[in-house]
């Protein structure tokens, strides 16, 4: 096993294009250590990602953010912003693991190891989280939807890599949240989880992006189940159909986690419940 | 006081919170494990095992990691011990493979080399040709006439004409006549009722460092929780004199049962005598799933009559438990203690031993019992809620007491049962208000307690201090209970006694610390140990004062005249005594051999508050309180634990922890992650009740504790959880998914 520490996103490049053998990037390590231990995934090809400059900073863009990608899960809820503008996000990444985990885990990570049930994966997608692609043919920006194409695999070529994670502007009167179902309090995979994120004026939805985790080979972006809430202020009735949307557009699978049937209809529930949160916080934001 | 006299009342140091002797070296840690062992030239060792739930081993070709550079040795069953029969024989096969592997990870080789990782290279370079044999892991199933047949003749002669192969042992008990006590009943209730297979989930993994050499002498270094068992066992595996190998415990981290077998110990010693060199060998987490013991998986039909009074006219049970693919789950304890609680004059439990392709299942804390509470109790609280009566009352109204003949045939002698109901009962929690979503369970449980085979040794010292040696490894905190009980006879300070686990060469064979009977029997064999040597002391006194060895008392550490007309001397303290005690006779020890019968039984009542989300079936227990008989508590701070550990296991096991085996027989979740075992954010704060009705069979009363704590929960939070979703749940785990689809069956069926 070979192991790098590249200086730089070009010498990463360089590195993994040239790489032979099964290849992966080190962030924080907590899955490819552990997959590497668990004789799950032994690689030929170590490449660190975190010597390079800048990897650790979040900074602003815009009225966004650019989050680098050895951030950890503990930095993201220990700043002072980040979190007050998308507290679902950062609640969504603090979910993984515990405290040990959260000092090595990232966003990148989480979503280049391309579990259908990574948490902070809905929460990125339902904020309209983009991802800088860096590769042997230069950048392309990508949106977080587009990275997982089936469990364990990305639209990532070889020589590619993730070198910045970009958060939009949070804007006015918006709130998101999101949820999982995990049979524990802690500790566990999501059986169902569920990203919202929404926009209102006055008291209406105006915009709206839904996510669902962990009820399909990939992560689910459900539009039918964002418009029946868009125009709506979050009655009964809007709720009932988010969640009929939410459970129709799953796919799951029966595992030792959980049944087809349990994760359609919890996918409905969480849905429900992340809504609400996120239409009180869009409404405390206003 | 005289020498056989038992003492129930101003203890000095029984009962006091004293600090544990190894908790520094635990909490910095210095102690040593199994795994933190090493020796000069130590190789090390990793398992092959198979894949295939069922499979015929054709053929084991090592060649390819004899090749591998750094491999030393390699052991298949062929360098095990031949011709052993019955219960050596079987744990010899679930060692290693003999002819077929019988389980998703039944070790089939081993490899030796001079790193882990090289090791475990060449594990992976062993290739193992099977012929893939159809396969069964669920109870009921294995038992149908379509089962496969694990192995030919392995049922005993108490096995009914007709049964499947699989159904290797057959028990019946019980006493009047259960038709006419069912045409007593005002109502009868049936159910059937079936729990999975749960891991003890011990922290440390099982390791161990072997050495043993060409003349069959041996050490052996290992994490157990009876290294006598574990000397006898390998002696007969590897075909070694008993006495030639010696055993040594580690400190152990967890066992609960699950370290009262051997299966890793034979194979480190194998490769040791095949390499000449020590070896160690350390399991995965992954491996302990797979391949040691869980508890045994049960299907079960109960059938309670109850009249509008509360009182139970007949019970009636038949347990079917599995497990594994080697006779030996416990099912003669699950029907005998199905109904101990109580006093029926019509009672039959019947219980079946059915072998599946599964690990081989070990004892977990009281073996048996929490299942048949389970089922048991979830009836009586049916028959509660369908005639209106208190659950406490009702249990009351039948609970057994002294005098009562019970459900398996003995009369009980004085037990406190009805002492923890009384206590539940007055406790602020029976009569706390449940909130929106809330129910309350409650139930008894009951467990045997063992005595069993103890050895012990009391050595003074010079200085007047004293070294006890005691042969029960320590699982729960036993060498603070006995440096307490030594103490309070020695009458001489906690601190200056240090208690040590001694290794098989030092001490008479010891039973392994299971049975919940290290506090009484060690325990036991400690105070007399203790009194053997204040006898000495006190004749040593007697003969320096030139009087009668009867006219000396021993008082606070102190020798004294027994009176007046004895003598008029100063006391001679025990550091004067021992000082001396080279020019007086000799060493002063006390020693203590026996195999004690009277370990009094335990009873527990338990009561949980639990939470149900209706919409994902998600269960949160809000609040628990057990209420157990502990006899005498020695150190009340480590019987608490006992408590509360029970009901923590308890909780895992009732919601989320269960082996899960895909369609191909293998397990699928052979890890923490998805092995459910509650976080500690799952749980709740464990209140806990000591209730002391004494033993007659200990000196001080001491009643096992450690097992009793587990039985009744699975029973209890059952109950809870069926009254907070307004629905019965009847298989565990009740994990979010059976809760939900349970609700959505009531909805449909009305
Ligand atoms: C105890 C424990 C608990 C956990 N709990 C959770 C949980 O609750 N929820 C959850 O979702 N996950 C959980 N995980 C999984 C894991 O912690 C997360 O997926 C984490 O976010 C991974 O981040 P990392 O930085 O450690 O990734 P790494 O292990 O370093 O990398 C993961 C994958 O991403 C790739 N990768 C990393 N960086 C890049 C990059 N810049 N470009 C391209 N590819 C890259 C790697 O090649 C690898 O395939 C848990 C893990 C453990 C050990």
């Amino acid at each position: 096993m070979q192991y790098h520490t590249p200086s730089s996103f070009d010498d990463a490049v360089a590195l993994a294009k040239d790489a032979q053998g099964v290849t992966r990037f080190l962030a924080g390590g907590t899955d490819v250590l552990v997959q590497l231990r668990a004789d799950i995934v032994t690689p030929d090809v170590l490449i660190d990602i975190k010597k390079i400059a800048g990897v650790s900073d979040i900074t602003r863009e815009g009225d966004g953010w650019r989050i680098g990608v050895a951030v950890t899960g503990a930095e993201m809820s220990e700043h002072d912003t980040l979190g007050k503008e998308w507290p679902g996000l950062v609640e969504a990444m603090d979910l993984i693991g515990s405290t040990q985990v959260q000092g090595r885990a990232t966003l990148t990570g989480n979503l280049c190891n391309g579990s259908p049930a990574a948490d902070s994966v809905p929460a990125m997608v339902a904020a309209g989280v983009t991802v800088t692609v860096t590769g042997p043919n230069g950048e392309r920006k990508v949106a977080v939807e587009d990275i997982p194409t089936a469990p364990g695999k990305t639209s990532l070529e070889a020589g590619e890599l993730v070198t910045a994670v970009h958060v939009p502007a949070r804007g006015k009167s918006g709130g998101d949240a999101y949820l999982r179902f995990i049979p524990r309090t802690e500790m566990d995979i999501a059986v169902v989880g569920c990203g919202i994120n929404l926009r209102l004026d006055g008291k209406k939805i105006v915009e709206a992006r839904v996510a669902l985790g962990a009820v399909a080979p990939t992560v689910l972006l459900v539009e039918e189940a964002a418009n029946a809430i868009i125009g709506t202020e979050l009655d009964d009735a809007a709720l009932e159909a988010l969640a009929e949307a939410a459970s129709a557009a799953c796919n799951p699978i029966n595992d030792k986690r959980g049944t087809i049937k349990f994760r359609t209809h919890v996918a409905g529930v969480l849905a429900k419940r992340a809504a609400k949160i996120a239409y009180q916080r869009a409404e405390a934001a206003s | 006081m005289a020498f056989d006299e038992t003492k129930t009342e101003d203890f000095k140091v029984v009962g006091q919170r004293v600090k544990r002797p190894d908790g520094v070296d635990k909490v910095t840690g210095k102690a040593k494990f199994g795994a933190d062992a090493v020796a000069p030239g130590m190789l090390f060792a990793a398992i092959v095992r198979s894949p295939h739930a069922h499979a015929r081993i054709v053929k084991i070709d090592t060649s390819k990691a004899e090749a591998l550079s750094g491999v030393k040795g390699i052991v298949t069953r062929a360098d095990f011990a031949t011709g052993l029969t019955g219960g050596d024989l079987d744990v010899l096969e679930n060692v290693m493979a003999g002819e077929k592997a019988l389980y998703d990870g039944h070790a089939v080789a081993a490899v030796a080399a001079t790193s882990q990782l090289v090791a475990r290279d060449a594990a992976k370079l062993v290739e193992v040709e099977y012929e893939v044999l159809p396969h069964v892991t669920d109870v009921d199933k294995a038992m149908a006439s379509d089962a496969p047949v694990i192995r030919e003749g392995a049922a005993d002669q108490s096995v009914p004409e007709g049964m499947h192969p699989n159904v290797v042992r057959y028990h019946e008990s019980g006493h009047g006549d259960i038709e006419a006590g069912f045409a007593e009943a005002d109502l009868v209730v049936e159910d059937s009722f079936k729990t999975e297979a749960t891991h003890q989930g011990y922290i440390e993994p099982h390791a161990c460092l072997a050495q043993l050499g060409g003349d069959n002498k041996g050490e052996l270094w290992c994490c157990t929780q009876g290294h006598w068992n574990v000397q006898k066992l390998c002696a007969a595996m590897l075909g070694l004199e008993t006495s030639q190998l010696r055993v040594t415990a580690s400190e152990i981290g967890g066992g609960f049962g699950g370290k009262t077998a051997v299966f890793i110990e034979p194979v480190a010693l194998a490769l040791s005598r095949k390499t000449n060199r020590p070896v160690k060998l350390v399991m995965s987490r992954s491996e302990v799933f797979r391949a040691t013991g869980p508890t045994a998986s049960t299907s079960m039909d109960i059938k309670i009559g109850m009249k509008k009074d509360g009182t139970i006219t007949a019970g009636q049970g038949t347990f079917r438990l599995q497990g594994g693919a080697f006779p030996g789950a416990p099912m003669e304890f699950t029907a005998m203690c199905a109904f101990a609680p109580y006093n029926l004059q019509n009672v039959k439990q019947v219980g079946y031993d059915v072998m599946a392709n599964r690990p081989k299942q070990a004892a977990y804390r009281a073996p048996g019992s929490p299942m048949a509470a389970f089922a048991v109790e979830s009836v009586i609280d049916e028959l509660c809620k369908k005639l209106g009566l208190d659950p406490i009352e009702v249990r009351l109204k039948n609970a057994s007491k002294q005098g009562t003949k019970a459900s398996f045939g003995p009369t009980w002698d004085r037990i406190g049962l009805v002492e923890t109901l009384e206590a539940a009962q007055s406790h602020p929690h029976y009569s706390a208000p449940l909130k929106e979503g809330q129910g309350r369970g409650i139930s008894c449980g009951f467990w045997f307690n063992h005595g069993g085979e103890t050895s012990v040794t009391l050595a003074l010292s010079e200085d007047g201090t004293a070294q006890l040696s005691v042969g029960t490894p320590d699982i729960g905190g036993s060498r603070a209970s006995m440096a307490q009980m030594a103490a309070e006879e020695l009458g001489i300070p906690y601190e200056n006694i240090r208690t040590t686990i001694a290794d098989t060469a030092t001490l008479g064979y010891n039973e392994v610390s299971h049975g919940s009977r290290v506090t009484y029997a060690s325990g036991l064999a400690t105070i007399k140990a203790a009194r053997a040597a204040v006898k000495i002391l006190c004749a040593r006194a007697a003969a320096k004062w030139g009087i009668d060895e009867d006219a000396v008392v021993w008082e606070n550490g102190c020798a004294k005249p027994s009176g007046p007309n004895a003598g008029e001397f100063d006391p001679l303290p025990i550091e004067k005594l021992t000082r001396s005690m080279g020019r007086t006779g000799g060493p002063i020890v006390g020693h203590f051999e026996a195999t004690p019968e009277g370990a009094g039984v335990s009873f527990a009542t338990h009561i949980v508050d639990a939470e149900v989300d209706k919409e994902t079936g998600q269960t949160k227990v809000v609040r628990y309180t057990v209420v157990q008989d502990a006899g005498k508590a020695i150190n009340p701070a480590y019987v608490e634990g006992q408590f509360q550990g029970g009901a923590a296991q308890g909780i895992g096991w009732a919601l989320n922890e269960e082996y899960i085996y895909g369609e191909d027989g293998r397990l699928q979740n052979s890890v923490f992650l998805d092995y459910r075992i509650p976080v500690a954010s799952d749980l709740p704060m464990i209140d806990t009740v000591i209730v002391e009705v004494p033993n007659p069979g200990h000196p001080y009363g001491v009643r096992g504790v450690g097992e009793t704590s587990i039985c009744p929960p699975l029973a209890a939070i059952a109950n809870a959880v069926s009254n907070a979703a307004g629905v019965r749940l009847k298989e565990l785990p009740m994990s979010p998914p059976r809760i939900l689809a349970a609700l959505e069956d009531q909805a449909n069926n009305g």
